[in-house]
């Protein structure tokens, strides 16, 4: 698999939610984009020099087209906020690993997402070919995707304030719902996916999750976004993994989160 | 026909192009970008005598114009090093320099010797790395320190050794006599400017190190003074660095005195901006036909 670096045409763009965009881009990285992999996103004001890791949300093969939806949290997705239809966009990818696809098929499974970590549970749920529930934590009542999720299986959402779905986080859902499964999908903030990681722990399942860190290079020269592992890692011979090119999805059990 | 060849300390490179240490990895990652046959060097990342595993994260952050980086320069080893890393470098048309980093004179020692016999090209002595607490950045930033260590280094070393400065000195020129008169048979500079950044929403350090190496295009008119300053007080060769972007920025820096030049925080900007420096010096050199690249060195007095 090749990656690179070019310049793109925006498809379109919308605001989905408050300050959380969705964004088509016209890419040939269409073509080997897999569920839970990401791409770099370089703002064009020099003084905001990195790419922005952000993750493929769906991939249409066919029209050659991908899909992100992100949250402004800064300079550089501000700026990217703005881009309008025919506008260019940098991007480098496709980056990281990818969910494991056959470690959930014909399983019953947990797609889990919190907050913008819910797009690329998208794709995933496309892909996969298992018994599946998505659930889907947001803040309050602006929630987002949860239409384009409930195509691939049954969406159960929560919400910290209780506004829409159970109250609270998704593993208040999972208890309220009294819901089960063989194998959890996850990408979220790091206290939902601590949350998953004891879960899955203690009901001897298996939790796949896709971390997050701040990155420079994106392609795994840098070794600035690495995550702790439980064993010393075959590429770094320490107890480190490079999340943009390790992952960013990690087998719970493999990492010190 | 332009000629960009140099040559430092009798290691004669086919362009002045070299990637800045702990950038680019030993190449791996940037030859599915770049062909690496077109680099006059790739400098590694640094190499410890045993596996090191940096510093905590957040270990990157981004600043006005420029990054820090607290990575603890993480590596694998020397072992694994000569191993892997310098077996896949070996199989492309490049000088190859090893960067070389320890805590202790005795780390360095082992480093260098374990590499007298592999087919290196330089030894890039990093006395300067603002990110490791146990004391190495105190070889880079006491004259006599570095005095000390680069003599000790010399008397082992078969390769030619570059020692590199750091910045976060009060008189750069001090550091690079030290270094000339106890024998280095060149120069490269700047490592990392040390800065800080707070994040005011979270009121914490960006990066879990609080401190961090500042580089990118932000620390450039530091790193021109710099080279300017040590190429008029030592006479061994300069490898210039410090937020080049493109080949005007290279060019300054041959202007500056520097005869190398290395690309560093710019290629996560753009991972093929190796590439395109090359071609970008080129280009000046054929728009004020320059027919060879040395009579550049340091033509700005």
């Amino acid at each position: 698999m090749n990656k690179k670096k070019e310049t793109a045409l925006v498809v379109s763009q919308k605001e989905i939610a408050p300050d959380v965009f969705d964004l088509w881009i016209a890419t040939d990285m269409a073509q080997m984009a897999l569920p839970g992999q990401f791409i770099a996103v370089f703002p064009k004001d020099a003084s905001t020099l990195l790419p922005r890791p952000i993750s493929i949300c769906e991939a249409d093969k066919e029209k050659n087209r991908l899909r992100i939806v992100y949250r402004i949290a800064g300079k550089g997705t501000l700026e990217f906020s703005k881009y309008k239809e025919g506008d260019t966009i940098e991007i480098l990818g496709t980056i990281g690993n990818g969910f494991p696809l056959e470690a959930g098929e014909g399983k019953k499974v947990f797609l889990i997402g919190g907050g913008i970590g819910i797009p690329p549970m998208l794709q995933l749920a496309k892909e996969l070919e298992a018994d599946q529930t998505i659930l889907v934590g947001y803040r309050d009542n602006n929630t987002f995707l949860t239409e384009d999720l409930a195509l691939y299986g049954k969406v159960v959402i929560a919400s910290e304030d209780g506004s829409v779905g159970t109250r609270g986080n998704v593993m208040n859902a999972i208890e309220a719902e009294n819901l089960s499964a063989e194998v959890i999908f996850a990408c979220g903030p790091m206290p939902m996916l601590r949350a998953i990681k004891a879960y899955a722990q203690k009901n001897n399942i298996k939790a796949y999750l896709s971390l997050e860190e701040k990155m420079a290079c994106g392609v795994g020269a840098c070794l600035g976004c690495v995550c702790k592992t439980k064993d010393v890692d075959h590429h770094s011979h320490v107890n480190n993994a490079r999340i943009c090119t390790d992952g960013p999805v990690f087998d719970a059990d493999d990492v010190e989160i | 026909m332009i000629n960009t060849k140099i040559n430092i300390a009798g290691v004669e490179f086919k362009n002045p192009v070299m990637t800045a240490s702990g950038t680019f990895g030993s190449g791996m990652e940037y030859s599915e970008f770049v062909d690496l046959n077109n680099l006059g060097a790739v400098v590694t990342k640094g190499v410890a005598n045993v596996p090191w595993i940096g510093n905590p994260t957040p270990r990157v952050a981004e600043t006005y114009g420029g990054m820090l980086n607290a990575i603890g320069l993480q590596n694998p080893g020397v072992d694994v090093f000569i191993e892997r890393d310098l077996v896949f470098l070996k199989q492309f048309d490049t000088k190859v320099i090893v960067n070389v980093c320890g805590k202790t004179v005795e780390d360095y020692l082992e480093v260098v010797e374990k590499l007298s016999d592999q087919p290196v090209d330089m030894l890039e002595i990093n006395v300067s790395c603002p990110n490791v607490k146990e004391g190495a950045i105190a070889f880079g930033q006491r004259a006599d320190c570095l005095f000390d260590i680069t003599k000790q280094i010399k008397k082992v070393a078969k390769q030619p050794i570059i020692m590199k400065l750091s910045p976060n000195v009060t008189d750069i020129t001090e550091m690079a006599k030290a270094a000339e008169a106890a024998g280095s048979d060149a120069l490269s500079l700047i490592n990392t400017i040390t800065g800080m950044k707070i994040d005011i929403h979270k009121r914490q350090f960006a990066l879990a190190n609080k401190t961090g190496g500042l580089s990118g295009p932000a620390i450039k008119p530091i790193a021109i003074r710099m080279v300017y300053q040590v190429a008029n007080a030592v006479k061994i060769p300069i490898i210039g660095m410090g937020g080049i972007a493109n080949g005007d920025d290279a060019i300054e820096f041959m202007l500056a005195g520097a005869t190398g030049i290395a690309v560093g925080a710019m290629n996560f900007v753009n991972p093929y901006a190796t590439t395109e420096v090359l071609k970008g010096m080129e280009e000046y050199m054929e728009k004020y036909q320059v027919s060879d690249i040395n009579q550049l060195i340091g033509a700005v007095k």
